[in-house]
């Protein structure tokens, strides 16, 4: 995509694009749809058959139907080919993420051995442990895990006790500590560790081998769901590591762990959408065939309502998953441009949009659980039957707000990261937020004479901006920019900037189809609804924000302004949503 | 040896089939793949390769139609196949595809071809035993095996309630069905790369007559609702017998 106008992280809520700025799904290539029907026949042939066995909390069984991957070659494809991979862009790896992403507790395995397992060593690690380790990560002879979490450090990843000393004659790191919640423990043959050298007061990153001395794996957790994917405990006692094994710097931990999950975060927002289209599937099916009152239950208004919802959120999350993918290409071929090595220079593009791959995760891993919640609904007492893939993809959706960071950490990066950012005029958001401020008295919904369709859409976004800047600058204001203990009204900021994102993703691509002749009137209902919900969720969180400042002149004035910025034309919701559920009912599953 | 898989490309089969005025088929949103059969017969192809015994040293697909059909050409070299012909026309009927396929078969002399039973769009079962005719070598049908043993075929027909083994010599053409290879293959990404560089040639098709003339299309009638009569009104049961169902 050349000559597109590409926005820096947080630049959305200053700026807009123009239709033909953002990548959409319907422009996968005929390669990229290839790779991804070898993942969805993959899952068909190996995983759905499988799955009861797999969550009984077969290691075994699981750990070879991911060799079976690295076979079909999926676990090398965002690995550069000099390392065995296949150097496949960032939307390919997306594209996969997302199909992958329908493979329930697979899906986790994979996507830990293919990301947090295997990234930390292909992105900061030298040549000698790339060709040593990454080579067998990428062909499946090597499961990888990703140790960070201990029982004292969670969210506080830092926090961790795990020690490392060298030996005295310099050859070894000697390794001691607890780590816990390891994806792929029973089973995963490397280890990205990640423990304090002596005194440090910050992470270092080793490459441990499980078959080194000292390294012992407690049985697996037993939990909730994703029951086929291996957690547990690992132990480290005097593990020896040889010195070359330290990945990057002494120091530099930290920095490779919360890049490898800023990586994790975006991979998890398309993963999700695999899942979503296939609770979507599920549901659609089921309504199609269960009969009540003696018709299908998918002709009742209250079911469709449901359906069509299901079917918004994913389409709103897919919207912004690929148009998040396209920047991060064109970043990282920037960076590649000049002259950085592969790994960093997707590591810096990631860490630039971290704003924004914290979003995908939230919006996304929130979409998935409400789908999937109303997947079990539509089917009734036979959701809650554990012989029903409703139930285990309802189980297996609730660890994606939790891991990865959880979605309360994720809120707090996105607000925080964003004013932060625009405090060190990385990008001008207070020069607008300002203006606003300024003006907020004489502020109004803008509506022309004659308006386009997509230029009232166009406004009301512009619109929610302006209300989203006015609550930055007031918060900001009001609190004199200490606003780490003000985590509620941070919160109402995120979700501010977050809903923001995802609209105007989904606008975007709705107005891009259209220029393309797909002028199916599927996309518009969607966007409506979107946008006329989106209005009072809007509203809503800048007034909690608002009335938490308790200054009384001021919260007038701002909740008058909010009132005229949220202001849309109506829709008959009712008969959109019926829209939209007819067509999934009519094709039998989610057809967008 | 060379082996030529014909395949053709067809709406994957859980497509919701509609026509446009009783007399095409509405292809919007249609996902177009390898007509099942035939990529089971490619599977098997590729297996009979990769024992070096049989000495193949080609499998060829060959397609005839237009080039909207080179993704699942495309999808046949990601699966394993090492080139592909599509013949540049848009076929009327089995006739005509026979026709055209038994020109590439007699320029480039494969030994071994091998057809699908049937293809999921039109149900024809007729292009493999037209092809034989045209190439006027045997032709065997509902083949649910086949091997090279010291040069000669050994091919297994699914006979009525048993089966058939049989040897026929090189050339010949097999329609094959179930049984011919376990699954078929799910292209490797090492394959989909490959596919890139792998070619197909465009063979410009010679004048064939077309024989067939689809009048129109019909779908299945939907299926009657079921009536549910109460245990009490029998009286209505037999009305509905004898005046609606015109049973009693
Ligand atoms: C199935 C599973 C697989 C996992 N796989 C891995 C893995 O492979 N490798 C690995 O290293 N880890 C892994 N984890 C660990 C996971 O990343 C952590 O569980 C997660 O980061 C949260 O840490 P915690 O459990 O200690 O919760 P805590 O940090 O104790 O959080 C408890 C609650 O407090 C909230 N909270 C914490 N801090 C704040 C704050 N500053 N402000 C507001 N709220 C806050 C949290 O959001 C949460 O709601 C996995 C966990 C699970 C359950």
């Amino acid at each position: 995509m050349d000559n597109r106008k590409i926005l820096n992280s947080g630049e959305f809520l200053i700026d807009t694009l123009e239709a033909k700025d953002v990548f959409i799904p319907e422009e996968f290539n005929e390669e990229q749809l290839m790779i991804a029907k070898s993942a969805q026949d993959f899952l068909e042939a190996e995983v759905y058959p499988n799955l009861d066995n797999l969550d009984k909390g077969d290691r075994e069984l699981m750990s070879a139907t991911l060799k079976k991957s690295g076979d079909l070659g999926l676990m090398g494809v965002a690995l550069p080919e000099e390392y065995g991979g296949f150097g496949q862009n960032f939307i390919t790896q997306m594209l996969l993420a997302e199909k992958v992403g329908a493979g329930y507790s697979f899906s986790v395995a994979f996507m830990a051995h293919c990301g947090i397992g295997t990234l930390p060593i292909a992105y900061y690690g030298n040549d000698f442990q790339r060709q040593k380790y990454v080579t067998k990560l990428a062909t499946g002879e090597f499961i990888g895990a990703y140790c960070l979490t201990e029982p004292g450090a969670g969210s506080d990843a830092n926090s961790g006790k795990t020690n490392a000393k060298l030996s005295e004659d310099g050859k070894h790191y000697i390794i001691n500590g607890q780590k816990m919640w390891i994806t792929n423990a029973g089973f995963a043959d490397v280890e990205t560790v990640f423990a304090k050298i002596d005194n440090d007061r910050i992470l270092s990153a080793f490459i441990v081998e499980k078959a080194m001395p000292g390294v012992t794996v407690a049985p697996d957790e037993h939990k909730m769901g994703i029951k086929g994917s291996s957690t547990a405990q690992i132990f480290y006692n005097d593990v020896k590591v040889p010195v070359e094994n330290l990945i990057g710097e002494r120091g530099e931990g930290f920095r490779i762990a919360l890049s490898i999950l800023h990586m994790g975060r975006i991979k998890l927002g398309a993963n999700v959408i695999g899942a979503m289209k296939k609770a979507i599937n599920d549901s659609v099916k089921y309504a199609n065939e269960r009969k009540q009152f003696g018709v299908l239950i998918s002709t009742f208004g209250a079911i469709k309502y449901k359906i069509a919802q299901q079917a918004i959120k994913t389409f709103t999350a897919e919207s912004a998953v690929y148009r998040l993918s396209q920047d991060i290409d064109d970043l990282l071929n920037k960076n590649l441009a000049k002259g950085m090595d592969k790994g960093r220079a997707t590591i810096e593009a990631l860490a630039h949009y971290a704003v924004e791959a914290a979003i995908l995760k939230v919006y996304g891993s929130e979409a998935l659980d409400y789908v999937v919640d109303e997947a079990v609904q539509i089917h009734g007492g036979m959701g809650y039957s554990a012989e029903v893939a409703v139930e285990r993809g309802y189980r297996d959706s609730r660890i994606n707000r939790i891991f990865e960071g959880t979605n309360e950490i994720n809120r707090l990066i996105v607000a925080d990261t964003t004013i932060k950012r625009a405090q060190k005029n990385e990008f001008d958001l207070f020069g607008h937020a300002d203006k606003v401020y300024a003006e907020m008295n004489s502020v109004s919904c803008g509506k022309k004479d004659g308006e386009t369709y997509f230029e009232s859409k166009r406004r009301y976004l512009s619109n929610f901006k302006k209300a989203t800047l006015l609550i930055i600058k007031a918060v900001s204001k009001h609190f004199n920019f200490k606003l780490v203990p003000e985590q509620e009204v941070m919160n109402n900021i995120s979700e501010m900037i977050m809903e923001i994102y995802e609209a105007e993703s989904l606008a975007l691509r709705v107005e891009k189809l259209d220029n393309m002749g797909k002028k199916d009137e599927i996309y518009r209902d969607i966007l409506n609804v979107y946008l006329y919900d989106l209005a009072d969720v809007i509203k809503k969180s800048a007034k909690d924000a608002i009335n938490s400042l308790e200054n009384a002149e001021e919260s007038l004035n701002l909740t008058t302004a909010i009132d005229k910025l949220t202001t849309v034309d109506a829709v008959n919701v009712k008969f959109a949503r019926r829209r939209i559920a007819d067509r999934m009912i009519e094709a039998n599953g989610y057809i967008l | 040896m060379k082996v030529l898989v014909c395949i053709s490309n067809v709406p994957d089969t859980t497509t919701k089939v509609k026509f446009v005025d009783e007399s095409k088929l509405d292809t919007n949103g249609i996902q177009w793949v390898i007509n099942p059969w035939d990529e089971l017969a490619l599977t098997r192809a590729l297996e009979m390769k990769e024992d070096a015994s049989n000495g193949i040293e080609a499998v060829t697909v060959a397609h005839v139609g237009l080039a909207a059909a080179e993704p699942t050409i495309r999808k046949a070299l990601a699966i394993g196949a090492d080139n592909a012909i599509r013949v540049n026309v848009d076929p009327k009927d089995a006739y005509e595809v026979a026709s055209q396929l038994a020109q590439v078969v007699k320029a480039e002399n494969f030994e071994i071809v091998l057809c699908g039973i049937e293809s999921a769009d039109h149900n024809g079962s007729t292009v493999g035993g037209m092809l034989a005719e045209f190439l006027e070598c045997p032709s065997v049908t509902c083949v649910s095996s086949l091997k090279m043993e010291g040069g000669k075929s050994v091919i297994t027909r699914e006979i009525d309630g048993g089966k058939e083994i049989v040897s026929v010599p090189t050339p010949f053409v097999a329609v094959v069905q179930k049984g011919i290879a376990k699954e078929p293959r799910i292209a490797a990404m090492r394959g989909i790369m490959a596919a890139r560089t792998k070619p197909i040639k465009v063979a410009e098709p010679q004048a064939v007559a077309s024989l067939t003339e689809v009048k129109k299309y019909e779908m299945p009638k939907p299926r009657a609702a079921c009536k549910f009569v109460d245990a009490e009104n029998a009286g209505e049961l037999i009305a509905l017998l004898q005046n609606e169902a015109k049973v009693l």
